[in-house]
């Protein structure tokens, strides 16, 4: 891609409205990008917001603790499930946070074998988010079951002298087999990418403690040619291997719906109608880390508006896939002359939930219509607005997808409702504490923008890097 | 004795926790066992204290009493309890006494007044499982939900466990020393202030004890009080033929049956035998000739009778007379004629009612229910001797009551003797009056009164509201621990036999009684056994025909004959019409679960949804839509944390409850319905409390219903536990779910449930598995299936179900493996009902098994869809995935592993569950696996019909059959094999193992109304 400076001699002038916009503001150097990048961390004294957002978000986790603790002396039953809802908070709060990390995966992958430099600012945090939004997720399926103490191991396929495996026709053994996957390997792709930073902060350390503990991590890391060529052969086929995973993950956790027989999660257009809507949430999640992120440290040269605009790009494209799932289900309702389907969408939008599909289409189809503007697109206070109504949008959409298909089912005698209970708040704001507590510390700790990689796209950079 | 004056203060006893102490620190092992406490505690059999184990505070005091003693023990062997008799140890194990095999034991119990035979299953020694005795005529092998009830009320923990003197504990011993006297002082005024006071008593023995008391004590009195005594009945019969008789109803030789307000499917002794009978005058199939009865019914409130009924109006309780009266006057009878419904609908009913009584004559029925008053009896007896049925249909026999309720012996006599101060001595045998008897009865009041009535004696199973009042409290025997007997509803006499030992050293009113003769050694066994003499042959012979008649649980031949009574025309055909007072009549209503409380501390009958409600743990004020719609009274509102209604204030003659308001399709516009035994004060730990106490509102002159009542709503919310909401009435046709046409469509296309797209095999990816030893199936007859809820509580007593609590009920989150779906259909005003048993559906193509990850629910060889909870860990996905669903998860510890007593209720053949786990009806495998280890032992196959399901067997239609569908002529084979047969959901291809049978009912073809699977049929058909 090519930027203003460097555009043909010979060529009329650009209309200026058809320039992009620089990757990284004009007037850095490597050097200034190393000093900025690595002020962040601790080589400066730690922000007072950061001690506040860590303190309220510690605050938030400890909840988490309560609520576990709860859950396994008292029981499941401290959370809303009934029979006919035998899956609420847990499994939408689990979806959600699984599709949140998404986008990581995407951006550093993805993007990096589609060649998109835009990614290069935004990748390490969005992997960061990938990571937690994981560990979040993983609390779900572990603590919603009846007896975790067994379910922590009993789904995992391993030699036994009862000889048993796990069922491996289960949707919920395919998740775990998922989720692992895509969490290990999200792991490595991050630490891996992370490596010539974690050099770079050992280099400038002044304090022993930490020069140790990021030499560690830097694994030896001297900058010579050889390591980066290594390097980048290993981050090359990394991003091969996450590329399917970006696909597959949240194709299996549809799996969990569309293989059941209840009407409304029977569908065969759930895998890309989910892929699309976590690669959506995922992008708002980003947003709406990455706009008070760029204020709060002065990112504006280095997450530029540009950055925030594609983004929203990819949001308004993920989001018109989600809107076409939406407009399916209903067509689909219609046109296989189903009663039980008929009476499933015609209940989900009419019945006593109606409300969460209204506010649904509302959050996720038009909202996110704006972006169509680019007055939209390029407003970082309207793209973390947006991406809020996103955020609960998805949720919602899980919410609807689990409880509306389930409480008026089948059989009209065993309807019921479902109502999240104080402890599935509590578990929720405790995961979203969790999140947050890692984020805060991921920040404070670890460089949160690849100085490597956004050196690779400073202006002249292009002829020593290959990429 | 009337010299002593006992104050109130001390006769209130209060409840034992209250008396509690501080934990006391000692210093030495004599200065604890020195004390007072521990003194009591040794000379007590059953320490009272044993009942503090469940409260911490209490369970503190108990060890350190229990860690004293047990040190005292060994210090003196003073204190030790060796019996006097010889014991056998157990390495000679007794005869039939197999571990781990059951033996089962014949007695009778008279939940309802009458005897009902019973098996009760017993596992060393303990009493598990109450199943009916196919012999006994109560019972026909099967019983009503209350009997499966009574395992759990012997192992209430919350019993009366010791003799109690006000408010100390005392023993049997005392008690006897303490009557004595005063027996002797009532001997010199020929027992003129003695009284006697028992629930029904239908124990021919009891009741010759009593005779002869009564023969010692002239001028003594024995009063009856029971909430299901037959007072208008016998009343009635005694203005129609001059003396008590019972009817006893022959379904066979009746073609039309008409129901005056009679729920004789829902209530009394003799609904067990009603049920099959009349069931089997319904039963159609492709073979036989296909006649039905024809049921009208009118009735003021709703009941399971009515739900069965080919036409059913729902009228007030005075337009109920009404219509007798029409009926009467129509055939030619001299009486005046009364309040007739006003709606159209009913009015049709009634005209075509007539018209077919008139053209059936003879084999017509008609019935009256207690609730109506005497003169509606002796107008129906006069009907059915006009039609012809008296004798034939309507069988007239002597009362099974050793004393038939009438004025004279009534509460109401009692009070007024109690206020009058003639009565020194009271002995209230069973029943629970202070809680039963009308406020107007004066009965409390006097109760109340520390001045009246200086010796009150109870004997009763729990330290209840009466027993409160009383002086002595004698824990009474449980009909599964005491000898005794009783007359089954048409007369057949039964011995009663304990299975165990009194649990709490309770004794049966026969000790009381032969106390009060002067008597207190003989043993039960010994007073009924002698009793008995004079009705079998004499002493060689005697022996072998007591154990026959033991072992047999009836003696055979000893139903009553028939009386042919004839009708006197007398003044009682002059009684004034009664006509509709105000607009809002008070209809009172035994609760179809608790009946009068007394099964108020019983946890499976608090949580078994009521028969068309659904309600469980609260009784409320039952509405019809229009009459709600009046009062400006909202409908139940479903949500996720239980079903809101608003209170009313429910108001008459002067009195008033606040009470929840439910609104239920089909009852009678301009009346309300109220449950009694709700509301107790002092009933356990399970029925403290459980909803509104309705007494307040009943008046003893007019005892089931009141008129001029006035509602007012409150505007406050209250949460109900519902386990089925409004909503059944929607779509369920459509979703093809209950099939029902009239007997008329099923005669002109006998497969009018099957529907086309049904026919043939539907595809699978997977070869069809072959089943080639046993394949289990059941089939559920939809015809037959009278929604009486035995089927639920049978499976809940076998399989160790849980009880939940109100509030996970509000939460949806009820553990009955079976439920039984009741659908509404037609308009709301007069809507037919349908009732649906659903349990596991057992599918083929399971589409629960697929989904679990660890596989702790699989597929068994035989076809069982089987649940393995040791493996599961909990994800619901099963239940989420289950179209039917019929699975049950334990979001919390639900099952008691605590309470001492109810360990030993639970069935050992079925696994007791732990938090965390699913669980679903299994078609009773444990049952499958007793006979395949039998018939592996006898090197032979399972025999059809060896195994029956606890639903199956406690069926009082017959309406569920089990067995092997591999076997062609086995009777679940024949069922499938009815052109009524049809699957649920059949598209999803889950292939259910468990199929019904259409129902098919036999409206009038003259009325328009006729066909309420009209409608349906056609839908079905895509005709």
């Amino acid at each position: 891609m090519a930027n203003s400076q460097t555009s043909a001699a010979g060529l009329p002038a650009m209309d200026p409205k058809y320039v992009p916009l620089p990757l990284v503001a004009p007037g850095h150097t490597l050097d200034s990008v190393t000093q900025k990048i690595s002020h962040m961390t601790m080589e400066k004294e730690t922000p007072r917001a950061w001690w506040l957002s860590f303190l309220i978000a510690g605050a938030m986790a400890s909840g988490l603790g309560v609520a576990i603790l709860g859950l396994l002396f008292v029981g499941i039953g401290l959370w809303g499930p009934n029979v006919p809802v035998g899956w609420g908070m847990d499994i939408i709060n689990f979806v959600w946070w699984i599709g949140i990390g998404h986008a990581g995966t995407l951006i550093s992958a993805i993007l990096l074998l589609f060649k998109q430099k835009w990614r290069n600012s935004i990748n390490r945090f969005a992997e960061a988010m990938t990571l937690c939004a994981v560990l979040c997720a993983l609390q779900y399926p572990l603590f919603h079951t009846g007896r975790p103490w067994l379910a922590f191991y009993w789904l995992l396929p391993y030699p036994n002298t009862m000889g048993l495996w796990p069922n491996f026709r289960s949707p919920l053994i395919w998740d775990v087999f998922a989720v692992s996957t895509y969490g290990i390997v999200s792991l490595i792709f991050w630490y891996v990418g992370m490596i010539p930073d974690l050099g770079t902060l050992r280099d400038r350390s002044k304090n022993k403690f930490f020069k140790v503990i990021y030499g560690m991590l830097s694994m030896g890391w001297r900058n010579s040619a050889r390591h980066w060529s290594n390097y980048e052969k290993a981050y090359l086929l990394l991003a091969g291997l996450s590329t399917p995973l970006v696909l597959s993950v949240h194709t299996v956790v549809s799996f969990d719906f569309a293989v059941s027989i209840n009407p409304g999660w029977h569908a065969t257009i759930f895998p890309p109608y989910f892929v699309a809507g976590a690669v959506f949430a995922g992008f708002a999640m980003v947003l709406n880390l990455a706009v008070p992120l760029r204020w709060l440290y002065r990112l504006e040269d280095l997450i530029t508006i540009r950055h925030l605009e594609n983004m929203g790009k990819v949001m308004l494209a993920t989001g018109l896939i989600v809107a076409y799932g939406y407009f399916m289900e209903l067509f689909m309702a219609w046109y296989s002359g189903n009663f039980f389907e008929q009476f499933m969408m015609k209940n989900r939008i009419t019945g006593p939930y109606g409300w969460s599909y209204a506010l649904l289409i509302l959050c996720n189809v038009i909202v996110p219509s704006t972006l169509w503007w680019k007055k939209a697109r390029t407003s970082p206070i309207w793209l973390f607005i947006v991406s809020l109504f996103v955020g609960v949008g998805m949720w919602l959409e899980r919410f609807v997808i689990i409880v509306t298909s389930l409480y008026r089912n089948f059989m009209p005698s065993t309807w019921g409702y479902y109502k999240a209970t104080q402890f599935d708040w509590m578990f929720f704001i405790g995961t979203g504490g969790l999140f947050l507590s890692l984020m805060l510390l991921f920040v404070r700790f670890l460089p949160a923008i690849p100085m490597s990689e956004v050196k690779m796209i400073l202006p002249g950079a292009e002829g020593r890097v290959r990429r | 004795m009337s010299d002593v004056h006992i104050p109130i203060a001390q006769v209130t006893r209060v409840s034992k926790g209250a008396s509690l102490s501080k934990p006391k620190f000692w210093r030495s092992l004599d200065e604890l066992s020195d004390s007072e406490d521990i003194r009591v505690w040794l000379h007590r059999e059953f320490p009272e204290k044993a009942s503090e184990f469940t409260d911490p505070d209490g369970r503190r005091q108990f060890l350190q009493l229990m860690g004293a003693s047990v040190a005292l023990a060994g210090l003196s062997s003073a204190c030790t309890r060796q019996p006097a008799e010889a014991i056998v140890p157990y390495a000679k194990a007794p005869e039939q006494f197999i571990p781990g095999r059951p033996v089962y034991f014949a007695t009778v119990l008279s939940t309802d007044g009458a005897a009902q035979g019973v098996l009760v299953e017993s596992h060393m020694g303990r009493p598990t499982k109450i199943e009916g005795n196919p012999d006994h005529p109560g019972s026909l092998g099967a019983t009503d939900h209350l009997a499966q009830a009574e395992i759990l009320n012997l192992y209430d923990p919350d019993r009366s466990k010791a003799v109690m003197y006000r408010t100390e504990t005392s023993s049997w011993a005392s008690f006897v020393a303490a009557i004595r006297p005063l027996l002797e002082a009532q001997k010199a005024l020929k027992g003129e202030g003695l009284r006697l006071l028992t629930a029904t008593v239908a124990s021919p023995t009891l009741a010759a004890q009593i005779g002869e008391l009564l023969k010692q004590f002239p001028k003594a009195k024995w009063h009856v009080h029971d909430a299901l005594s037959r007072r208008n009945a016998m009343d009635g019969a005694r203005s129609a033929f001059g003396r008590p008789l019972q009817a006893v109803y022959n379904f066979a030789e009746a073609d039309v049956v008409i129901s005056l307000d009679a729920d004789f499917l829902g209530l009394g002794g003799d609904k067990v035998a009603n049920a099959r009978a009349f069931a089997a005058r319904r039963a159609v199939d492709a073979s036989s000739d296909n006649e039905m009865n024809r049921l009208y019914v009118a009735e003021s409130s709703i009941s399971i009778t009515g739900a069965s009924a080919d036409h059913r109006m729902a009228v007030r309780a005075a337009e109920v007379e009404g219509i007798a009266r029409e009926l009467a006057s129509e055939l030619g009878l001299a009486v005046e004629k009364g309040a007739l419904p006003a709606s159209p609908h009913a009015k049709a009913i009634v005209a075509a009612m007539i018209k077919d009584a008139k053209a059936r004559s003879a084999k017509t029925m008609v019935m009256v229910g207690e609730t109506q008053p005497a003169f509606v009896h002796a107008l129906g007896f006069a009907i059915n001797e006009k039609l012809g049925s008296l004798g034939t249909a309507v069988v007239m026999t002597e009362p099974i009551e050793g004393n038939p309720p009438s004025a004279e012996n009534s509460i109401e006599a009692l009070s007024a003797d109690m206020a009058a101060g003639k009565v020194d001595a009271l002995f209230i045998l069973g029943g629970n009056p202070i809680l039963t008897a009308p406020p107007d009865s004066g009965f409390a009041a006097v109760m109340r009164d520390q001045e009246k009535v200086a010796v009150r004696v109870r004997l009763g199973l729990f330290d209840d509201e009466t027993s409160e009042l009383c002086h002595w409290q004698i824990p009474e025997a449980h009909a599964l621990e005491a000898w005794s007997d009783a007359r089954a509803f048409e007369g057949t006499l039964s011995v009663q036999q304990p299975l165990i030992a009194p649990l709490y050293d309770g004794k049966s009113a026969h000790e009381i009684v032969q106390a009060m003769l002067g008597d207190s050694t003989t043993s039960g066994y010994e007073i009924v056994q002698t009793a008995w003499k004079s009705r079998l042959p004499a002493a060689p012979a005697f022996d072998k025909a007591w154990r026959r008649v033991v072992h047999d649980g009836l003696l055979q031949g000893s139903r009553f004959a028939a009386v042919s009574a004839r009708i006197a025309t007398g003044s009682w055909t002059q009684t004034k019409p009664a006509s509709n007072q105000g607009d809002l009549d008070v209809v009172f209503r035994l609760d179809p679960n608790v009946l009068d409380g007394r099964y108020a501390n019983n946890g499976w009958m608090q949580e078994l949804p009521k028969p068309l409600t659904k309600l469980t743990w609260d009784n409320a004020a039952l509405l019809s839509p229009k009459t709600a719609k009046r009062l400006s009274i909202p409908e139940p509102e479903g949500t996720a944390r239980g079903t809101y209604v608003d209170l009313v204030k429910l108001e008459v003659g002067g009195a008033s409850v606040t009470i929840p308001a439910w609104v239920v399709p089909g009852h009678p516009d301009d009346a309300v319905t109220v449950h009694l035994g709700a509301g107790r004060r002092r009933s356990g730990r399970v029925g403290q409390g459980v909803g509104v106490d309705v007494q307040p509102l009943r008046a003893a002159a007019s005892p089931w219903f009141r008129s001029a009542a006035r509602i007012t709503r409150e505007r406050t919310r209250y949460a109900m536990g519902c386990t089925q909401g409004h909503w059944a009435m929607e779509d369920a046709a459509e979703r093809g779910l209950i099939r029902t046409g009239t007997l008329e469509e099923f005669k002109a296309k006998p497969k009018f449930a099957q529907l086309e797209e049904e026919q043939g095999e539907q595809k699978s990816l997977y070869p069809v598995y072959p089943y080639n030893g046993n394949k289990w199936g059941m089939s559920i007859d939809l015809s037959a299936c009278i929604g009486c809820n035995a089927c639920i509580t049978a499976c809940q007593s076998e399989n160790n179900i849980a009880v939940v609590g109100k509030d996970q009920i509000m939460r949806g989150r009820e553990m009955q493996w079976l439920r039984v779906d009741r659908y509404y259909e037609g308009d709301s005003e007069a809507p037919a009902v349908h009732h649906q048993p659903v349990p596991c559906m057992q599918c083929e193509n399971a589409s629960c098994e697929v989904v679990c990850p660890v596989a702790a629910t699989t597929h068994s060889d035989e076809g069982l869809n089987d649940m393995v909870y040791n493996r599961c860990v909990g994800t619901r996905y099963c239940a989420n995935n289950c179209a039917y669903k019929v699975r049950r998860f334990n979001f919390f510890l639900y099952s008691d592993w605590d309470t001492e007593s109810i360990k030993l209720q639970k069935n050992p053949d079925v696994t007791v569950r732990s938090r965390g786990v699913m669980e679903k009806c299994t078609y009773c495998v444990q049952r499958v696996n007793e006979a395949r280890i039998n018939a592996k032992n006898e090197g032979r196959d399972i025999k059809e019909g060896e195994i029956k399901t606890a639903c199956q067997q406690v069926c009082p239609t017959q309406a569920i059959v089990f067995g092997d569908l591999n076997k062609a002529d086995s009777a679940v084979s024949k069922k499938k094999a009815s052109p009524r047969n049809y699957v649920l959901l059949h598209e999803l291809n889950t292939r259910p193992r468990t199929t019904y049978l259409a129902s098919v009912r036999n409206p009038n073809p003259e009325l328009p109304s006729a066909n309420p699977g009209k409608k349906e049929g056609e839908a079905h058909h895509g005709e």
